[in-house]
């Protein structure tokens, strides 16, 4: 069965090391980081009190001017892909209805909306702690204890009447197709970690069936509000060594790793029919050739100890991308810095693509940016498909030692140049269970 | 080369009106009840006191000894651990040997975890701090850290996550294969089933485990549900609150539960000689990219949904038999999807029967597509249409036939089922009956 071609023609990033694809490109080349101490909230109280924090998010500057209203009932999730939205659209030259608006494309559109589609992976949205908290503290009793009778009688009406909209997953996704006027096939994976893979993964699908001839996709998450790190915490995720020295508190595969660290972001990609990109003179970042995806069957806790899901995920998109290990050129790794799912994607992997996985370059970005929940597969996407149009990989900084049991080819110290016609990016969820792996391919101009 | 078709070979459900698929049935085609005050939290303050729970909930009554090693799952998951239990026996696949498990997969829409509301207001209130912020109050994270780390547990915490269901269920079933979780409010489950068939026509899984599941019967989502005024309050009359299509409709009622299907490619399914219930013909999906807080007022979004399915499917609507209404029982949804219906179906819209059994059951927010469907199974199987109860008060906004109150006998060839959730997500599937 033919099967319609599709590349990748947009990239929006929203990342602590930087708003915008080529921002945060540049900034993980020169080796920056965005993991620092937590301004947003006191952290004194909790063990790891370092994060990926976004500064500079401006919605207003994402939306047209009537819709600036909407933003009161965005949680901070919403926001970075209402941004990654925009960031994504203009870059692949897109007139979208919010660029037009804007007054920043002219029109008409070069869009068909009911065939753009969305496919946007989300978090399960913390809600807004203060704004909650605030409200529950009006139904408190003479004891001072919180009365769910007093809640329902008047506490409650302390919230907005929308509150409920703020938190919906699918919001991200509403927002967005409504800001851009896309009206196609359009879908919310809720798969942790996993999330953004699977809805890349899906978009491809959708276009290369023919559902639509272009989706905007990828997912955003925010894990930096005090239910965001107290979650993490409990579940005994992060790193707890490296307060006095954000940077290096997260280091994906290196010998003394001890855990992650909680961030925010998010990165929405324009994937697209290649006859449409190449009808409206579109810059091709590169192909999108591959998907695969598995399920842990063991535990819903934790990684298997030999990656088994990994692989069998790995195996699943390059043949479906109809290469083979000889061809990979980059291993883009998801790494999150734990030692357990480290272990288990380096043996994943391993086992995937045999005894040449040592040597192909491996790329690790968590120590800059942290982890970004349902929006970290998108970033990383992101960043290998910039790694495979530039021919060069930015390093994992904070690794010093690479872990010999881990046993990859991580590029750390500084960035190097790599010939790579193939790349193949890993994402599971921490728990769940989920894998997915995409395949990228490099089109000679 | 042929397109591989998808076909249901198995069904389970937990609802509010019980678990049997039979004999929850028959309870619908009699036009019983599930809505009744709420039990699991004290809702007596509340707008709304009243909803549809799933009753006297037992997983090991499903999974005998295995409901052990779940024991930590939140509601929902247990929910869709009970149903995808029944509908994998349904299918007869624990006598199945040479299942492949790289090749079968999950496809959900399971809604988050209920939050563990008493812990979380208590350490909310007791780390707010009221003096601050000029006497406006503001959260002191520290003192509030300090409380919520002794009070919430990490494994409930884990749990709420939307994966899980789908987690819990792939170690159940062995189910290596691709496994997603799709949240669009109360569309999820019919895009999830729909999604996986587009799934399993490429060749991604011979066999899903697909439906839905959710719970949002906990302070937060009826709070949350009375902040949007989109539940009824019909709390005297409880009963008959849940009233689709007709003029005094007054708003939803929350329902609970999980609708599973397993989803097999027709080739699959013949040579291990599967009963086929019935076949997955088209699906649609669509954004109305209009408000997240209304429809767009043509009901372009659920038009062009109903379009592309039938399209999908080769299904003129003409051919069309029976349509499972989303029928809500809100203002907005009724008039708009009856104005929908009538944009696609034109003349033919009045001759087809229209029903919701939200009327009976509530809604299942994320669940809701997926025990809908089922229904839908059956109408084709015993060629009778479950009705629209509640329905006294003919509204010129909902000129259609809404099958009131009374099932009836009607030869079902073709089935299509709506789903529309906030923010103007819109899903349909047309089910169809295998032929021979």
């Amino acid at each position: 069965m033919s099967s319609r071609r599709v590349v990748i023609t947009g990239l929006g990033l929203v990342t602590p090391v930087g708003i915008g694809a080529e921002t945060a490109w540049k900034a993980l080349l020169e080796g920056k980081c965005g993991i620092r101490r937590i301004r947003a909230f006191d952290p004194s109280r909790f063990d790891s009190q370092v994060g990926g924090e976004i500064e500079g998010l401006n919605v207003a500057g994402a939306v047209p001017k009537a819709y600036r209203k909407s933003a009161k009932i965005m949680a901070r999730d919403i926001e970075i892909a209402v941004v990654a939205a925009y960031e994504a659209a203009k870059d692949a030259g897109l007139k979208t209805r919010c660029l037009i608006e804007r007054g920043e494309a002219t029109g008409p559109s070069n869009l068909d909306p009911t065939r753009f589609g969305a496919n946007i992976g989300a978090g399960l949205i913390c809600a807004d702690l203060t704004e909650l908290a605030g409200a529950l503290y009006t139904a408190v009793d003479e004891r001072g204890q919180f009365s769910l009778r007093k809640w329902g009688v008047d506490g409650m009406k302390n919230l907005t009447p929308l509150w409920l909209l703020k938190f919906l997953p699918n919001m991200l996704s509403c927002h967005v197709t409504i800001v851009h006027d896309a009206q196609a096939p359009s879908n919310t994976i809720t798969c942790a970690e996993a999330a953004s893979h699977l809805a890349i993964g899906e978009a491809f699908r959708t276009v290369a069936r023919g559902s639509a001839d272009i989706c905007i996709c990828g997912g955003a998450e925010s894990k930096l509000n005090p239910m965001g790190l107290m979650r993490q915490s409990l579940l005994k995720r992060l790193s707890l060594t490296h307060n006095d020295d954000p940077a290096s508190a997260c280091r994906p595969f290196d010998a003394d790793r001890d855990g992650s660290v909680i961030s925010e972001g998010g990165g929405l990609l324009i994937v697209e029919e290649l006859e449409h990109a190449r009808q409206r003179g579109a810059r091709i970042y590169c192909e999108l050739v591959g998907f695969g995806a598995s399920t842990n069957t063991q535990s819903w806790l934790a990684p298997e100890p030999e990656g088994k899901g990994i692989a069998l995920a790995i195996r699943k998109a390059l043949q479906d991308a109809k290469v083979t290990a000889n061809d990979v050129g980059l291993i883009a790794t998801s790494g999150p810095g734990t030692v357990a799912h480290d272990l288990s994607e380096a043996r994943g992997i391993r086992a995937a693509l045999g005894d040449k996985a040592g040597s192909i370059p491996a790329l690790a970005i968590k120590g800059a940016i942290g982890n970004n929940g349902a929006g970290s597969g998108a970033i990383d996407l992101a960043i290998a498909a910039l790694c495979v149009r530039h021919q060069i990989i930015p390093p994992a900084t904070s690794t010093k030692k690479v872990d010999p049991a881990c046993g990859l080819n991580l590029v750390v110290g500084k960035p190097i140049e790599a010939k790579t016609g193939i790349a193949v990016s890993v994402a599971y969820a921490l728990g769940g269970g989920q894998n997915a792996v995409l395949v990228l391919k490099r089109m000679e101009d | 080369m042929e397109r591989r078709r998808v076909v249901i070979t198995g069904m389970g459900w937990i609802t509010p009106l019980g678990d049997d698929i039979e004999v929850v049935w028959k309870r619908l085609l009699n036009g019983d009840s599930g809505v009744a005050p709420t039990t699991l939290f004290d809702a007596s303050t509340f707008p709304t006191t009243f909803s549809a729970e799933v009753k006297k909930f037992d997983l090991a009554k499903y999974l005998g000894p295995d409901a052990k090693r779940h024991s930590t799952a939140s509601r929902n998951s247990q929910f869709a651990l009970a149903a995808a239990k029944i509908a994998w026996g349904d299918a007869g696949l624990e006598e199945c040997t040479n299942l492949d498990p790289a090749r079968v997969g999950i496809y959900l829409g399971g809604g988050e975890g209920p939050i563990d509301f008493d812990n979380f207001a208590a350490a909310a209130v007791q780390g707010w701090d009221a003096a601050a912020n000029g006497g406006r109050g503001d959260l002191d994270a520290v003192k509030w850290a300090e409380v919520a780390v002794q009070r919430l547990d990490a494994t409930r915490e884990f749990e709420q996550d939307p994966n899980m269901a789908a987690g819990h269920i792939a170690c159940q079933f062995n189910a290596q294969g691709p496994t997603f979780n799709t949240l669009t409010a109360c569309a999820a489950s019919t895009q999830a089933m729909g999604e996986a068939t587009n799934l399993i026509r490429r060749g991604d899984a011979d066999v899903i485990i697909s439906g839905g599941t959710h719970s949002m019967i906990h302070p937060f989502g009826v709070t949350g549900f009375n902040r949007l005024t989109a539940l009824s309050t019909r709390n005297d009359s409880c009963l008959t609150a849940s009233r689709p299509f007709d003029r005094t409709r007054d708003g939803f009622v929350l329902g609970e539960g999980a609708g599973i299907v397993i989803l097999e490619e027709y080739e699959h399914a013949r040579r291990r000689g599967a009963r086929i219930l019935a076949e997955i013909a088209g699906f649609g999906s669509t954004a109305d990219a209009f408000r997240v807080t209304d429809i767009h007022e043509d009901g372009r979004g659920g038009i062009a949904a109903m379009r592309l399915a039938l399209e999908d499917a080769g299904v003129k609507p003409e051919a069309i038999d029976y349509i499972s209404a989303h029928g809500t029982g809100t203002e907005e949804n009724d008039k708009i999807e009856s104005l929908a219906i009538q944009g696609v179906f034109k003349e033919f819209a009045i001759k087809v029967p229209v029903s919701s059994i939200k009327s009976m059951m509530g809604h299942l927010i994320a669940a809701a597509g997926a025990v809908e469907l089922i229904t839908c199974v059956l109408a084709i199987r015993d060629g009778v249409l479950p009705p629209t109860t509640n329905y006294a008060n003919p509204d010129l906004n909902c000129p259609l036939d809404y099958v009131p109150n009374k099932a009836r006998k009607a030869t079902v060839d073709a089935a299509l089922s709506n789903s529309f959730g906030f923010g103007g997500q819109n899903d349909t599937i047309v089910l169809t009956r295998i032929a021979g």
